[in-house]
């Protein structure tokens, strides 16, 4: 029987709304596609949406009384409107159009940690952050001479949430934390270290490209400041994410970039920003790409986020019991009760590059190095992992083929 | 792909004929690859004509970085310097025998990376192809 049927989910329908899932990688080899984390594939809806766009109302937005400039304004404000409410954003006018996560932190690095942060402050990250939630600080923390710290992970994958509460003790300015890993697949438990976080004062910001995308997300009852996420790794196109800010934190701001849009009123020598979130939004945004993210949303929400959730802990669960039957493999990060949809793996005497090129010959794609986590790989003492991440489109037949495709790589090399 | 992990690329990895440091040595780099984590040291000991004596690679990655830094040193040894600054990427095909894409390239062209910065001395610079 197929262990992820349930009611009112079918997997091979969902997959017919994937156009590129049905592709053969070569001739008469189907695609496994496993590495929805590095980015999603995409619904026709959200193709058909982009297209839609260029096609019958491209004009820019916010200027021009002509009728596709307000077409295309109101489907790009429409877009904001639909993934505020996707989130349980108090408001759309507290969601920022970034190109993704990462310009989101980097927005709010040089924009909030370069107003209110000075000499000697902390800011306190964790062992387990993405690059994209390190190196801003790190560039920051050069030019204001800050102090980083960085809650430790526990070899089973957690954050230690003792060595948190000392941290908390010594005042950090900000708490910047990924909520789900992308390599251990973690989900740290956000409401209560959030909630800790503010009553010791801190400015909290959220890494999102994990979570939004895998489980239902409610802003409204997290204690995050800033929150940021991406489209493509949510079914909607690269280009275009989110930063979500707490609108008192957002108008004390400076704006980040500067140009059009952004501003009121403009003289040679002086400007006046622009109202939220326009004061965020310097120049031509990526159009298309917001109304696809608006597209993104409606299809997941047609699915339901805590369907998503469940078909993942579905596989989840059988990816971590198919894999821990290979002799001499290692799966990372905690078990099934911490974890979503992310299983990277090493085996010993095989390099992960190769494991993932052997895969690919099979048709799975699988992503092979560190992950953009590289301080986690030196702390567990790992050159590279192999990491295998899913989503509900996913199928157990997908987790079997990569099962023999790693003793396909153990009998070559064993 | 299975021309891609052939025997010899195999066996290199799983036995290197050339692993370890030398020191003393007169020429010794490393460098990596950051896309994946491959780390290459190479150590060179040369005679007074500046033709190389031994030669022994370290570091780890992927079976085509170890095994293209194995033979790569092995093909060095009895070359002078400025032959060794004559070898390029083909030399590096040649010896593993495989085609590669432009991910993997950077795999086997790590070694060659690193021997020829260690020969022209270029320290923290970055070497040219």
């Amino acid at each position: 029987m197929d262990p992820t049927a349930s009611a009112g989910f079918n997997v091979q329908q969902i997959r017919e709304d994937f156009p590129l899932l049905s592709r053969e990688v070569r001739p008469g080899v189907p695609l496994a596609y496993l590495d929805s984390a590095a980015t999603s594939q995409k619904p026709t809806v959200v193709i058909d949406a982009m297209d839609r766009y260029y096609r019958e109302m491209n004009a820019n937005i916010h200027r021009g009384i002509h009728k596709l400039a307000e077409e295309a304004t109101l489907a790009y404000e429409n877009a904001r409107e639909r993934i505020a409410d996707f989130i349980h954003a108090p408001s759309p006018e507290e969601l920022i159009f970034t190109r993704n996560t990462t310009e989101s932190i980097n927005l709010v690095a040089n924009s909030w940690g370069r107003a209110f942060l000075k000499a000697g402050d902390m800011i306190l990250l964790s062992e387990m952050e993405h690059h994209s939630n390190l190196v801003p600080w790190q560039i920051l923390a050069t030019h204001l001479s800050l102090r980083l710290e960085f809650i430790p992970v526990t070899p089973q994958g957690l954050l230690d949430q003792d060595a948190f509460q000392d941290f908390l003790e010594q005042e950090p300015k900000l708490l910047a934390l990924t909520h789900m890993s992308n390599v251990l697949g973690t989900i740290n438990p956000l409401e209560d270290m959030l909630a800790k976080a503010k009553s010791a004062g801190a400015v909290t910001l959220v890494d999102g490209a994990q979570s939004v995308p895998h489980f239902p997300v409610d802003i409204s009852t997290l204690q995050a400041d800033f929150y940021a996420f991406s489209a493509h790794k949510m079914v909607g196109p690269t280009g275009i994410g989110i930063l979500y800010g707490r609108r008192e934190l957002l108008e004390e701001m400076p704006p980040f970039l500067g140009g059009g849009e952004m501003i009121k009123k403009v003289e040679l020598r002086s400007f006046k920003s622009n109202d939220l979130p326009y004061k965020f939004e310097a120049g031509t945004p990526a159009i298309a790409e917001a109304i696809g993210f608006g597209a993104a949303v409606d299809y997941l929400s047609r699915i339901s986020m805590a369907e998503v959730e469940k078909q993942e802990r579905i596989l989840t669960g059988y990816a971590l019991e198919r894999l821990s039957g290979i002799p001499n493999l290692h799966v990372l990060g905690p078990g099934i009760e911490e974890k979503g949809g992310v299983v990277s793996f090493y085996l010993d005497g095989i390099h992960a590059h190769d494991v993932a090129q052997i895969l690919d010959s099979e048709g799975i794609a699988v992503r092979a190095g560190h992950h953009c986590a590289q301080p986690l790989h030196t702390k567990f003492n790992l050159p590279a992992t192999s990491r295998a991440s899913l989503y509900f489109y996913n199928t157990p037949e997908e987790i079997d083929r990569l099962v023999e495709g790693i003793y396909k790589a153990k009998s070559i090399f064993d | 792909m299975e021309d891609f992990y052939r025997e010899l690329i195999i066996e290199r990895y799983k036995t290197p004929h050339y692993q370890g440091v030398l020191d003393p040595n007169d020429i010794s780099y490393e460098d990596d690859n950051p896309a994946c984590g491959d780390h290459i040291q190479i150590d060179i000991r040369l005679d007074e004509n500046g033709v190389v004596t031994e030669a022994l690679f370290s570091g780890e990655g992927c079976a085509i970085s170890q095994a293209s830094a194995d033979l790569l040193v092995e093909s060095i040894i009895g070359k002078n310097t400025e032959e060794i600054k004559a070898l390029g990427k083909e030399d590096v095909l040649d010896n593993l025998g495989i085609e590669l894409g432009p991910v993997r390239l950077k795999c086997a062209l790590l070694p060659l990376k690193v021997l020829k910065a260690g020969i022209y001395g270029l320290g923290d610079q970055k070497a040219e192809d």
